[in-house]
C-alpha cells in the first residue's frame, strides 16, 4: 500500500536540466507506465524515484511523507533493471536472499520469502545456479524475484524486457501483469520504449517528452483523447497521420480543409474569430476506410507503397502534401502501386489540433 | 606451405622467448648443484649432483632469517597495499569528487620518481621515526612503489564494474563497505590476484632500500644477503652458494605464481549484467 506524490519534482545534471518539473500523483496499488521518446528522462525521473540520483527540486513523497532525502532502503522499494543487474558470483537464491540477509531477517524467514517468490516466477529449479547458467528471460525473472522477496512499497521496472526476444517478451510481460494481480496494493511504476507493453500492463500511462509530463491518463484516454500532437503521434502504431488545415466554416461543428483532403466536418465547436486559422487536422491510419468506388471520400491520391502484414495492410497514399497518409486497412486488401484511390473516415475519429500542437476538444455538449 | 611456415615460425618465437627467459635461471639450478672446480667449467647439462652448496646456505645461521625477514616484509606490503588500494579504488571510481583526476594522477606521479632519487629523504623519515634497522623502514618505503600501481590497476577495473550491480546493491539496502566487501571484491579476483602477486614481487626483489635502511645480518632481507655472501677469502667469490640461494629464493615465487594462477581468469562478471 503506497501513494506517491510528486511536486514539481526537477533533476538537473549540473548546468543541465533533465527534468523541468514533474507533477504526479500515484494511487496506492496502481499500475503506472512512463513512456516517450528516447532520452526524454524516463529513466532519470524512475531513478530519482528510486533514490538512486538526488533531486534537485520539488518534492517527492510516499505514503504522505516527504522521502527527497531518504536512502533506497528506507523508502521500501524495490527495483528491477534492464540489463538484470544480478550478483555474478551468486546463486540464484542468494540473490534474491541479499537484501533479507541485509536486514537481518531470521534464515527461515529468507527461506520462506525466497522460495515463495521462485515458486511464483517458476525458477525454484534453478535456485542453486549462478546467473550465467541461465538464459535471458531466467535472469530477469530472477531479478525479478530478488525484487519481490523485499515486500517493497514501491516496484519500479526500467525497461526489463527490451534484453528478450520477442516471444518471451510477450510471456514475461503476461506474467508481469499476473503479478501485479496477484500483489494487491502494491504499486508499480513501469519504464519502456514498447507500446504494447504501455498499454497492456497501464492503468495509467504517462507521456513524458523532453523532461515535461504531456499527458496522464488511461491507455484508452491517451488514445480516444489526445491532448496534444506530441501525445496523438507517440500512441498509436503506425503513427497518427497530422495534416496541415484551414478553418474554412466555425460553430457547432466545423468545416476544415485539409492539405491535399477534401472540405469536411469536424464535430467541434470554434469561436468565429477561428475562421481562416491554421489547424493540423489529425486521423488514425486505423479509421481510415476505402471509400466506395466512385465515392470521392475525404483523401484522394495515388498509391505509392503496399504493406501486407496478413491481419492488415498498410497503404501509402501520395494526397499531394509533404507526407505521404499511411492507412491501415483490415485484412489483405487488392491494391496495386499507382492505382488511384479515395480514403474516408467517420467524423468522430477526426483530431483537431491548434497551431500551438493543442487538441481543440469537441465541447460539452448542452443539455438539449 | 604459407600455413605451415606460419605455424613454424610461430613455434619457433615461442621457443626463443623460453629459451630467452627460463635459461638463465636454469643455468643457476645446474651452477647450484656443482661443486669445486667443476663450477667454472661451462655445461649445458647436469653432470653431477651435490646439494652442498644449498646444505652451506641454510646452515649459515643467518640466511633462513633473512627469508623470514623478507616472506613477513612482502606479506605485509602486499595485504596493506591492497586493503588501502581497494578502498581508495572505491572512492576514486565510483564517488563523484572534486580533483578526482588530479588526485589519479598524483597517485601515478608518485611511481615516477626513481628510487635513489627518494633515497636520501626517505632515509631521514625513517631514521627520525627511529624505524632505521627494522622491517617497518622497508614495509613503510615498498608502499611508494606499491601502492601507486595498486590503486590504479584496481581502480581501473573496478570502474569498469558493472554500475547497475552497485546500484542493485543499494536499493538491496547495502551500504558502501557491504558494496565493496561483498559484492565488488569477490568480483575483483582476478584484478586482486595480480597486483598482489606483482607487489609481492616488487617487495621480495627491492635492494635499494633493503641495503640503506637496514644495516643489521639478522634484519636484512634476502636480495641484499645473498648479495654480501663471501667466501672463505676476500678473493673468492662464492659462485655456488650465491646460486643456491637465488634458486632457494626464486622457489617461492614460482610457487606463488603457480597457485594463484588459476584465480587468474577472467569472466568473474559473466551473467551478471546484459552485455
Ligand atoms: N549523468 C548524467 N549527466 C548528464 N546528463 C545525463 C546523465 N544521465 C542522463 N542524462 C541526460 O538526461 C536525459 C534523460 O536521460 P534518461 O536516461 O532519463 O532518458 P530515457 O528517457 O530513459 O531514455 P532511453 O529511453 O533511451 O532509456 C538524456 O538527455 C541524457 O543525456
Ligand atoms: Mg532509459
Amino acid at each position: 500500500m503506497a501513494t506517491l506524490k510528486l511536486t514539481g519534482v526537477r533533476k538537473a545534471y549540473g548546468a543541465v536540466e533533465v527534468l523541468h518539473g514533474i507533477d504526479l500523483d500515484i494511487r496506492s496499488g496502481e499500475f503506472v507506465v512512463f513512456v516517450g521518446p528516447s532520452g526524454c528522462g524516463k529513466s532519470t525521473l524512475l531513478r530519482v524515484i528510486a533514490g538512486l540520483e538526488d533531486i534537485t527540486g520539488g518534492t517527492l513523497e510516499i505514503d504522505g511523507e516527504v522521502v527527497n532525502a531518504m536512502s533506497p532502503k528506507r523508502r521500501g522499494i524495490a527495483m528491477v533493471f534492464q540489463s538484470y543487474a544480478l550478483y555474478p558470483h551468486m546463486s540464484v537464491y542468494d540473490n534474491m536472499a541479499f537484501g533479507l540477509t541485509l536486514e537481518k531477517a531470521g534464515k527461515a524467514e529468507i527461506d520462506r520469502r525466497v522460495r515463495e517468490a521462485a515458486r511464483l516466477l517458476q525458477i525454484e529449479p534453478y535456485l542453486d545456479r549462478l546467473p550465467k547458467q541461465l538464459s535471458g528471460g531466467q535472469r530477469q525473472r530472477v531479478a525479478i524475484g530478488r525484487a519481490i522477496t523485499r515486500d517493497p512499497r514501491v516496484f519500479l521496472f526500467d525497461e526489463p524486457l527490451s534484453n528478450l526476444d520477442a516471444a518471451l517478451r510477450v510471456q514475461t510481460r503476461i506474467e508481469i501483469a499476473r503479478l501485479h494481480e496477484g500483489m494487491e496494493g502494491t504499486t508499480m511504476i513501469y519504464v519502456t520504449h514498447d507500446q504494447v507493453e504501455a498499454m497492456t500492463l497501464a492503468d495509467r500511462i504517462v507521456v513524458l517528452n523532453k523532461g515535461h509530463v504531456e499527458q496522464v491518463g488511461s491507455p484508452m484516454e491517451l488514445y480516444a483523447r489526445p491532448d496534444n500532437l506530441f501525445v496523438a503521434q507517440f500512441i498509436g502504431s503506425p503513427a497518427m497521420n497530422v495534416l496541415p488545415a484551414t478553418i474554412e466554416a466555425t460553430g457547432e461543428t466545423t468545416r476544415v480543409k485539409p492539405q491535399g483532403g477534401a472540405l469536411v466536418s469536424v464535430p467541434v465547436s470554434t469561436p468565429t474569430a477561428a475562421i481562416r486559422q491554421a489547424v493540423h487536422l489529425g486521423v488514425r491510419p486505423e479509421d481510415l476506410t476505402l471509400a466506395p468506388a466512385g465515392g470521392d471520400g475525404l483523401f484522394r491520391g495515388v498509391v505509392t507503397l503496399v504493406e501486407k502484414l496478413g491481419e492488415v495492410t498498410l497503404v501509402y497514399l501520395d494526397t499531394g502534401g509533404e507526407k505521404p497518409l499511411t492507412a491501415k486497412l483490415a485484412g489483405d486488401v487488392p491494391l496495386e502501386r499507382g492505382t488511384t484511390i479515395a480514403l474516408s473516415a467517420r467524423p468522430e475519429a477526426l483530431h483537431l489540433f491548434g497551431s500551438d500542437g493543442r487538441a481543440i476538444r469537441q465541447r460539452m455538449r448542452l443539455a438539449a | 606451405m604459407p600455413a605451415v611456415l606460419r605455424q613454424t615460425g610461430f613455434w619457433a618465437l615461442v621457443a626463443f622467448i623460453v629459451l630467452f627467459s627460463v635459461f638463465p635461471f636454469y643455468y643457476a639450478i645446474l651452477t647450484s648443484l656443482k661443486s669445486g672446480t667443476a663450477l667454472f667449467r661451462v655445461d649445458y647439462l647436469p653432470t653431477s649432483v651435490s646439494f652442498a652448496n644449498y646444505a652451506g646456505v641454510l646452515s649459515n645461521g643467518v640466511f633462513p632469517l633473512n627469508v623470514l625477514n623478507s616472506v613477513i616484509v612482502a606479506s605485509v606490503v602486499v595485504a596493506i597495499s591492497l586493503f588501502l588500494a581497494v578502498t581508495a579504488a572505491y572512492a576514486l571510481s565510483r564517488v563523484n569528487f572534486a580533483g578526482r583526476s588530479l588526485l589519479l594522477l598524483t597517485i601515478l606521479a608518485v611511481s615516477m620518481f626513481p628510487q635513489i632519487a627518494v633515497l636520501a629523504g626517505l632515509f631521514e623519515i625513517v631514521r627520525a621515526a627511529g624505524a632505521y634497522n627494522s622491517l617497518l623502514s622497508l614495509i613503510f618505503a615498498y608502499m611508494i612503489f606499491t601502492l601507486p600501481f595498486t590503486v590504479w590497476v584496481l581502480t581501473t577495473f573496478m570502474r569498469d564494474l558493472p554500475v547497475e550491480i552497485e546500484e542493485a546493491a543499494i536499493v538491496d539496502g547495502a551500504s558502501p563497505f557491504t558494496i565493496v566487501t561483498r559484492v565488488f571484491l569477490p568480483l575483483m579476483w582476478p584484478a586482486l590476484v595480480t597486483t598482489g602477486l606483482l607487489a609481492f614481487i616488487a617487495a621480495w626483489n627491492e635492494f635499494l632500500f633493503a641495503l640503506t635502511f637496514v644495516s643489521n645480518n639478522d634484519t636484512r632481507t634476502v636480495p641484499v644477503a645473498i648479495a654480501l655472501l663471501s667466501g672463505a677469502s676476500e678473493q673468492e667469490v662464492p659462485w655456488g652458494t650465491i646460486m643456491a640461494a637465488s634458486v632457494i629464493v626464486t622457489v617461492p615465487l614460482i610457487a606463488l605464481v603457480l597457485i594463484f594462477q588459476r584465480k587468474i581468469i577472467s569472466g568473474l562478471t559473466a551473467g551478471g549484467v546484459k552485455g
